[in-house]
C-alpha cells in the first residue's frame, strides 16, 4: 500500500513538475536518497558509523566516468564494473576497518575517504585531477537516450524505490534481526552464533554498492565531475542526512535527503546568513528531537493525540 | 545390555586441564570437568572463581586458552561462536544479554539464526511456538520491545532464545542473579523439565543451594581452580560446602578468623 502511495507521488511530481532546474534538484534529492539509504542499513541498523562514504559514491561516479570517456564504454557496461570495483573495494577496506569499533572505526573510513578524495584529485592523468572530468555522455539504452530532466526523473526515483524495498526486505529477514543484534552488543550477537565480522562486511558492502550505483547515474546525470562533490563535507552531509532523518527508520533516510538537500537552495534568500541559519536548524533538530525527524514527529503526534484523549475523557467526566 | 545402556550415557562435555588467560593474567588454571548426557551438573564459586570465563570458553567467546576441551568426542579447539551453536552448544549468559530494543518475538528468532536453511523455516516457527508454551507469559508480551520485561522475564526469554537453537547442551551463567526466590524456583523448576525432555544442562551458580537442589552432580570452584566435586546431595552436606557457600556457620566461620 505505501508503496503504491510511493510510486503515485512519485509519478504525480514527474508531471506536474516542469520547471528544469527544479527536475534536477529533485533528481539529485533522489540521488542523495539512494546514498543515505544504504548508509542508514550500516549506521542505522548495524550501528557502524562511517565518515568515508563519499568515497564509494566518488568510486562509482569516477569508474563510469573514465570508462565512458577515455574507453569509450557504453554506459550499460561502465554500470556493472562500477559496481563490482566498488563492491571490491568495499570488502577490501571492510575487513580490517571493521574490526574496529566506535571512534576507532570512525578514524578509519575518515582516512579511507581522504584517501579516495586525494587520489581523484592528484592522479590527474586519469582523473583528469582537480578540474574533473568532463563529456560524461548521457545515459543510452539501445538507440533511445534517457536525458537530464523528466525521464532521467523518472529512472532515478524508480531506482530509489527498488532501492527502498530492499531495504525493507532486508530489514524484515533473518539478516536484518542480526544486524539489529549487533547494534545492540557485538558480543551477545556472537553468542547467538552471529559472525559478526562476516555480517558488519556485507552491509558495508550493501551501502557501498548503492552509492556506486548512486555515483553512477549521479555522473551520467551532470556529466560533469570533479573530487570536490566527493570529499570529506559530502561525507559528513551523507551522516547528517541520515542522523536528522532518523537512523534506523527507511522513510527517516529518504525525508533527510530530501531536507538536507533542498534546505540550502530554501536558505538562498538570506544569502549571507545562510550557513548560520542552516547550523541552526539542525542544531534544533538535534536538540529537541534527537531520534531524527521522523521519529520525533511521530512522538509529538503521540503525545498530543494522548493529551487531546485525556483531555476529552476529563471532560466528559465533568 | 549394561555395555548398551552405557553408551548414551558418556560424556558430553569434557574438559582437561583447562587454562584460561585474559592477557597475562590468568583466570582458570587447569580445571577437568565432565559433563554426561542427559545430566543437570553445577559449578559453584564466588565472584571472581572463573565460572564465567570457563563458560565463554567453552562457546568460543573466549580464545585465549589452553588445554582440551572436548564436545561429543570432538575437540572444540579454534572453533568460533557460531560453530559451536551449530555443534549444538547454546549459552544463557550472565546478566542475560536479551537485546532490549528488539522485540521478543525478535529475540526468540535470533535464537535460531544458525537454523538458516529454507527447509529449517517451518521447524523454527514451531519451535518459537513451543518457547510461548512453555513460557506463556512472553505470548503476552510478544510484540513488547525485550527491555520493557521483568527480571525475571528476560531470564526467560534468555532460555528460551538459547534453545532456539536446539541445543543438546544448555549453558546458563548465573540464571537466578537479581532475581526473587520464587522465579529462581521457577527457573529451575524449567531446567529439571528440560532435563526430562532429554536435554543436557551445566549450570553456573553463585546461589549454590538453589543449584545443588536440582543438579545431579557439581563442582566447586575457587580461583580459577576446582576445589571439590560429587554429587549434588554430598556437596550439599558437605561442612566446607557449607561454610563457604550455604551461609551456614557464618559466625563460627568469622570468629575463627578474627
Amino acid at each position: 500500500m505505501r508503496r503504491i502511495v510511493f510510486l503515485i507521488v512519485i509519478l504525480a511530481v514527474g508531471l506536474a513538475v516542469d520547471n528544469p532546474y527544479r527536475l534536477q534538484l529533485l533528481t539529485i534529492v533522489g540521488v542523495n536518497t539512494m546514498l543515505t539509504l544504504g548508509l542508514n542499513m550500516l549506521m542505522g541498523y548495524a550501528g557502524q558509523i562511517s565518515l568515508g562514504h563519499a568515497a564509494f559514491y566518488g568510486i562509482g561516479a569516477y569508474t563510469t566516468a573514465i570508462l565512458t570517456t577515455h574507453a569509450q564504454w557504453p554506459p550499460l557496461l561502465a554500470l556493472p564494473a562500477a559496481v563490482l570495483l566498488t563492491a571490491v573495494v568495499a570488502l577490501v577496506v571492510g575487513f580490517p576497518t571493521l574490526k574496529l569499533t566506535g571512534y576507532y572505526l570512525g578514524m578509519g573510513t575518515l582516512g579511507f575517504g581522504m584517501i579516495v578524495y586525494i587520489l581523484l584529485r592528484e592522479w590527474s592523468a586519469v582523473t583528469g585531477g582537480a578540474s574533473g572530468l568532463v563529456g560524461i555522455p548521457p545515459l543510452a539504452v539501445g538507440g533511445f537516450t534517457i536525458r537530464p530532466g523528466r525521464d532521467y526523473f523518472y529512472l532515478v526515483w524508480l531506482m530509489v524505490m527498488l532501492l527502498f524495498i530492499i531495504c525493507e526486505r532486508v530489514v524484515d529477514s533473518r539478516v536484518g534481526r542480526a544486524l539489529r543484534a549487533i547494534h545492540d552488543s557485538e558480543k551477545a550477537a556472537a553468542a547467538m552464533g552471529i559472525d559478526t565480522i562476516r555480517a558488519k562486511v556485507s552491509v558495508f558492502v550493501l551501502s557501498a554498492v548503492f552509492a556506486a550505483l548512486a555515483g553512477f547515474l549521479y555522473a551520467h546525470l551532470i556529466s560533469f565531475i570533479s573530487p570536490g562533490s566527493f570529499d570529506f563535507m559530502m561525507s559528513i552531509r551523507l551522516v547528517t542526512m541520515v542522523v536528522i532523518g532518523g537512523m534506523a527508520s527507511i522513510w527517516g533516510a529518504v525525508l533527510g535527503a530530501f531536507i538536507l538537500t533542498l534546505l540550502p537552495e530554501w536558505l538562498h534568500v538570506f544569502a549571507d546568513y545562510e550557513v548560520i541559519i542552516y547550523g541552526s536548524i539542525l542544531m534544533t533538530v538535534m536538540i529537541f528531537l534527537p531520534q531524527g525527524l521522523t521519529r520525533g514527529v511521530l512522538d509529538i503526534y503521540e503525545r498530543s493525540r494522548h493529551k487531546f484523549n485525556s483531555a476529552r475523557s476529563a471532560a466528559s467526566q465533568g | 545390555m549394561a555395555e548398551s545402556s552405557k553408551a548414551p550415557h558418556g560424556a558430553m562435555l569434557r574438559i582437561r586441564n583447562l587454562k584460561c588467560y585474559y592477557g597475562r593474567i590468568q583466570a582458570i588454571n587447569g580445571v577437568s570437568l565432565s559433563v554426561r548426557s542427559g545430566e543437570i551438573v553445577t559449578l559453584i564459586g564466588a565472584n571472581g572463581a572463573g565460572k564465567s570465563t570457563l563458560m565463554q570458553a567453552i562457546c568460543g567467546l573466549l580464545s585465549q586458552w589452553e588445554g582440551e576441551i572436548r564436545f561429543r568426542d570432538k575437540p572444540l579447539r579454534g572453533k568460533k561462536a557460531p560453530e559451536i551453536v551449530r555443534e549444538g552448544v547454546s549459552l544463557v549468559p550472565e546478566g542475560r544479554w536479551i537485546f532490549p530494543p528488539l522485540s521478543v518475538m525478535d529475540n526468540l528468532r535470533l535464537g535460531a539464526y544458525t537454523r538458516k536453511a529454507r527447509s529449517e523455516r517451518k521447524s523454527v516457527a514451531e519451535d518459537v511456538e513451543a518457547m510461548l508454551e512453555l513460557f506463556p507469559v512472553l505470548r503476552e508480551r510478544a510484540r513488547q520491545a525485550a527491555g520493557t520485561l521483568s527480571g525475571g522475564e528476560q531470564q526467560m526469554l534468555a532460555i528460551g532464545r538459547a534453545l532456539m537453537s536446539r541445543p543438546r547442551l544448555l549453558l546458563l551463567d548465573e540464571p537466578s542473579m537479581g532475581l526473587a526466590p520464587l522465579m529462581v524456583r521457577k527457573i529451575l523448576d524449567t531446567l529439571a523439565e528440560l532435563r526430562e525432555k532429554g536435554l543436557t544442562i551445566l549450570l553456573v551458580e553463585q546461589n549454590a543451594r538453589a543449584a545443588l537442589q536440582t543438579a545431579d552432580r557439581g563442582y566447586v570452584l575457587e580461583n580459577g581452580r576446582i576445589v571439590l566435586d560429587g554429587p549434588a546431595a554430598d556437596l550439599l552436606a558437605d561442612q566446607e560446602v557449607k561454610r563457604a557457600y550455604l551461609g551456614k556457620d557464618y559466625r563460627e566461620f568469622t570468629e575463627g578468623r578474627v
